[in-house]
């Protein structure tokens, strides 16, 4: 193999980012090693388990796939904003908008939603930890070595260009001979087991590790609706397992799956990228939903209305969200039977979704609202996502998806659903758990103009698509001609794009803004909220609860204030048992990447070595004795303490 | 919150003005055939429906907004416990059923519909054209004519089209939006659509499927003539055009792109379109005649003109040794 081949060759912005990658790495090694930080790096993070901690390096990998993943989105804007637009070239555009869908669901939004799990629901909960800290570990550091591989191929080897869902044939090794699509398989596969095992992790603490007193029916919403997408999870991702390790054996090792000729069925692969990737967008979308409920309810001073018919809305929508999957290929010649089957499927989906818009609006009635930045977001979802949801309906209906089917239309709507309901949701839920996490509130001002750029340039951005897409702009052309009249409404969409980056640029200043000037020691509770770990002190101590809380309600910590009862028993501290950091997963990740790689370029030697390695690692966990620490009672006290200014 | 009610309006003015204006304007919401037409009307119908959901949900939202802001209420106002209502939720639940039940209605009929041969059209014997995608053009053979077109494609008016598509390559759509919705061409089995043009025009034809790099060049023209004038086409293209050889076919696949052509006989005697034995699996048929047989494997001859196609499209197959 020639270097050429291996290494990008031939893009200006292809070397641009050459060099800006090894700058940030020098810059990284160099400041880590100046300011000594090596050691604090390796014991603090990459080798905890703490749920909190790996929450935020969740979050914080997901912030920067979400600017990765928003500079494609500015690239393809700005490639589209004119007719005949030379700025990138078809083979660069396939590839950019491959990625951005990629890189927006899989390692922006899952990571996001998943590392709100990881901070809140033990804390919402009253436990102490998840169920299984140290897989916990694994399933962040194989996402983060998932990521990593997929955005390696922007620069080595070429990234996958067969659209996010790589229909075949045309993702096979016949019409797409470069390791793009190796990437894609092996990079996605590596992040799937590690959210599945996050699956099988959050099950067990929900069902498991519950404090006393709090009946299912107790839960905090963003906790039920973190429950019932981890089930969605236990049952799409398997298929995604199957589906790439397929898409794996057809491209690397010459089986004949999906191919065009001896047997190989194309619309295999789509029925099972599909039973997987529908069920996806409620796995990400139902966190956001918890979360919406839980702002809501906080910032309007009241109980959720409805709870009961939102628990219910809710498992009625995983129920459906795998009923639904053919709509994505109504077009496949299917038969109008099997249509009409699937459209009043899809269409039903809305029945329980409207339940949840109503409950929300009347959580509102006689409250007393206040705007905080996390109840903007959800203020402003509301309304955005009702367009979405409403559009979703047109959509399903199947003789009209075929005049839909493919366009901008459709672009638009799940833009307008995937945005407000998941962006906006975790935008929320970081805004209102920061605190928890940092100790600190971001800057309200500041916020407020991130908020208002971003909803505002939102809508400029996302709603001409619909209107070019009822005039027949497909998605995925990378060009266009002045004839077809797409230029203006394409334009507008432009700038609406990059009002929406200011935004997100704006909303990044807010972090260094708030460190260096939010006041500190605002207590465990700043917004004056009602769940569970808004009882913990900010930040929370890595034991998590001092003492088990008792659970008599709903909102627990809102009734322990307002009747004020105490939510934890009397009584002197006890010793708290511990699981010990780690170094094992981060390890696990990176021999799990060299893997992947080795693969990606059939080095099938190196790929043996390394999945040995797999084998090794799993075996050294199986025989290793380590039953974690305790923390002393008195270690306890003086922690509390100093956090809580409180003696017991 | 003034600036955010001044957006939602400013929104949904501009939407219902677009709507108002699009039937000068949007080619799905223009149509020039039943098939379009009832798509349409389809659209119309869900969008004032929507429009309906839509309103309701924004009076509340902005009446819950409005009223209960922290400001207007007094200090000590503490807000009632509220555990939600059976008879409100009973509401919100049984009102989207009906609408959905009657939207599902809507769906069932008119999806029939346009998997058919338009209303009204039925007597009449429908025109073939089997429509064949390949990197990165489109084919289009007519069997009764006996000619083959590239990159176009003529009609005759008020006559019903059943259009054959099958891919030489990646899933390709066919669609013809002025026409009727599109569908996809696969290389293992036929997909059908029935259309029927009532005006006479030329309308914007497209792949709306991505197929790789020469995608978005991927559109021909819809030219819809009156009978005679079709006819008249039809005896010219007989006469002047040349006939298509099966290693002129070969070499049409082989190139990226290409303009119009226009030959005097089809590919479908040495390269036969994947229906009857040739089918790779039955996909359950909507159109009248589909084909009940299935085989497991695609037959020779097309495999044969794949794996030439693809050796010189991507001639380099190796993959990073």
């Amino acid at each position: 193999m020639k270097w050429d081949e291996f290494f990008v060759t031939g893009e200006p912005m292809i070397y641009a980012a050459d060099v800006s990658i090894i700058l940030v790495s020098l810059a990284i090694v160099i400041g880590l090693t100046y300011f000594k930080k090596w050691g604090y790096l390796w014991r603090e993070w990459l080798t905890t388990v703490d749920h909190k901690r790996i929450g935020i390096m969740y979050i914080i990998s997901a912030l920067i796939m979400l600017f990765r993943g928003g500079v494609d989105a500015l690239l393809m804007r700005t490639q589209l904003a004119v007719p005949d637009n030379k700025i990138l070239d078809a083979q660069h555009y396939n590839e950019i908008f491959t990625t951005h869908g990629l890189i927006m669901i899989l390692f922006m939004a899952m990571p996001f939603v998943i590392g709100m799990m990881n901070v809140v629901i033990p804390l919402q909960i009253g436990a102490r930890d998840v169920a299984f800290p140290r897989l916990n570990a694994v399933s962040f550091w194989m996402f983060f070595f998932g990521a990593m591989l997929l955005n390696l191929s922007f620069v080595i080897g070429g990234s996958p260009d067969a659209g996010w869902s790589a229909y075949f044939p045309l993702a096979s090794l016949e019409f797409s001979p470069t390791v793009g699509n190796n990437y894609y398989s092996l990079a996605l596969q590596i992040s799937g087991i590690g959210t599945l095992m996050t699956g099988v992790n959050f099950i067990v603490t929900i069902l498991k590790m519950r404090a006393p007193g709090m009946k299912l029916m107790r839960m905090p919403m963003f906790t039920w609706s973190v429950l019932i997408t981890n089930v969605i999870i236990l049952f799409a991702f398997p298929v995604l397992t199957v589906a790439l390790a397929l898409m794996m054996f057809d491209r690397i090792f010459g089986s004949q799956f999906f191919t065009m000729a001896n047997g190989g069925m194309d619309m295999l692969w789509a029925n099972l990228f599909w039973v997987w990737g529908h069920p996806e967008v409620y796995i990400v979308i139902l966190p956001a939903f918890g979360i919406f409920s839980d702002v809501i309810s906080t910032f309007s001073k009241k109980n959720l209305y409805g709870y009961k018919s939102m628990v219910v809305s809710m498992v009625a929508i995983s129920v459906l969200s795998f009923l639904v999957w053919a709509h994505h290929f109504y077009t496949m010649g299917q038969g109008a039977m099997v249509n009409g089957f699937f459209s009043i499927t899809t269409m039903a989906i809305a029945v329980p979704t409207g339940v949840k818009i109503f409950n929300w609006l009347f959580t509102l009635q006689k409250g007393k609202i206040s705007f905080t930045s996390p109840m903007l977001y959800a203020m402003g979802f509301i309304p955005i996502f009702t367009i979405g949801g409403v559009t979703g309906v047109m959509l399903a209906m199947a003789s009209a998806d075929y005049q839909y089917h493919n366009t901008m239309f459709l672009v638009a709507h799940f833009h307008y659903v995937l945005i407000p309901g998941t962006v906006f949701g975790v935008l929320a839920g970081m805004h209102y758990w920061f605190p928890k996490m940092f100790g600190f509130r971001l800057n309200e001002r500041l916020a407020k103009w991130a908020f208002w750029l971003i909803i505002i340039g939102f809508n400029v951005a996302f709603m001409p698509l619909f209107f070019l897409g009822l005039n027949g702009m497909t998605r995925r052309m990378y060009t266009y001609s002045a004839s077809t009249g797409f230029g203006p409404l394409n334009m507008i969409a432009t700038i609406g794009a990059f009002v929406l980056a200011i935004g997100f640029v704006v909303l990044c200043y807010n972090f260094f803004h708030s460190f260096r000037h939010s006041p500190r020691n605002e207590g465990g509770d700043p917004w004056d909220a009602r769940t569970l770990e808004w009882s913990t002190p900010s930040p929370v101590p890595v034991y998590n609860f001092a003492k088990l809380p008792n659970v008599k309600s709903q909102d627990a910590f809102w009734h322990a204030k307002k009747h004020n009862v105490p939510l934890y028993e009397e009584g002197p501290y006890e010793e708290i048992h511990m699981p010990s950091n780690s170094g094992q997963p981060f390890i696990l990740g990176v021999i799990m990447f060299i893997l992947g790689f080795s693969l990606v370029f059939s080095w099938f030697i190196p790929a043996i070595i390394a999945g040995v390695g797999v084998i090794i690692m799993l075996a050294v966990r199986s025989f290793e004795r380590d039953h974690g620490y305790h923390i002393s009672a008195k270690e306890i006290a003086a922690t509390e303490q100093k956090l809580r200014g409180d003696t017991v | 919150m003034k600036k955010k009610r001044w957006l939602f309006s400013l929104i949904f003015i501009s939407i219902v003005m677009l709507l108002s204006g699009c039937d000068s304007s949007l080619l799905v919401l223009n149509p020039k055939g039943p098939v379009a037409k009832t798509q349409s009307n389809t659209i119309i119908f869900s969008i004032l429906m929507m429009a309906l959901v839509l309103i309701v949900v924004y009076i509340l939202y902005i009446y819950m907004l409005t009223k209960y802001r922290a400001s207007k209420t007094s200090d000590d106002y503490e807000p009632p416990h509220m555990e939600g209502s059976k008879w409100l939720e009973l509401i919100w639940t049984l009102i989207p059923i009906i609408i959905v039940a009657i939207l599902s209605v809507v769906t069932v009929r008119t999806t029939n519909a346009v998997e058919k041969v338009p209303e009204g059209y039925e007597s009449q014997k429908p025109l073939v054209i089997y429509a064949a995608s390949s990197d990165w053009k489109w084919h289009f053979s007519y069997p009764e004519e006996g000619i083959e077109t590239v990159n176009y494609v003529n009609i005759p008016t008020n006559r019903p089209v059943e259009f054959r598509l099958y891919s030489y390559g990646p899933i390709t759509s066919f669609w013809i939006p002025q026409l009727g919705g599109q569908k996809y061409a696969m290389s293992d089995m036929i997909t059908k659509l029935h259309f029927v043009a009532d005006h006479e025009g030329s309308f914007m034809g497209k792949n709306s499927n991505f197929s790789g790099k020469g995608f978005a060049e991927m559109e021909f023209e819809a030219l819809a003539q009156s009978p005679a004038d079709f006819t008249k086409w039809v005896d010219d293209v007989k006469q002047t055009a040349p006939k298509l050889s099966e290693q002129e076919f070969k070499t049409l696949l082989d190139t990226p792109h290409i303009g119009r052509k226009s030959y005097s006989s089809t590919h479908l005697g040495f390269a036969p379109p994947p229906e009857g034995d040739m089918a790779g699996h039955h996909h359950g048929g909507s159109g009248s005649d589909s084909d009940k047989t299935s085989g497991e494997k695609p037959m020779d001859q097309m495999q044969d003109d794949m794996g030439n196609m693809d050796m010189s499209d991507h001639s380099s197959m190796e993959h990073g040794h």
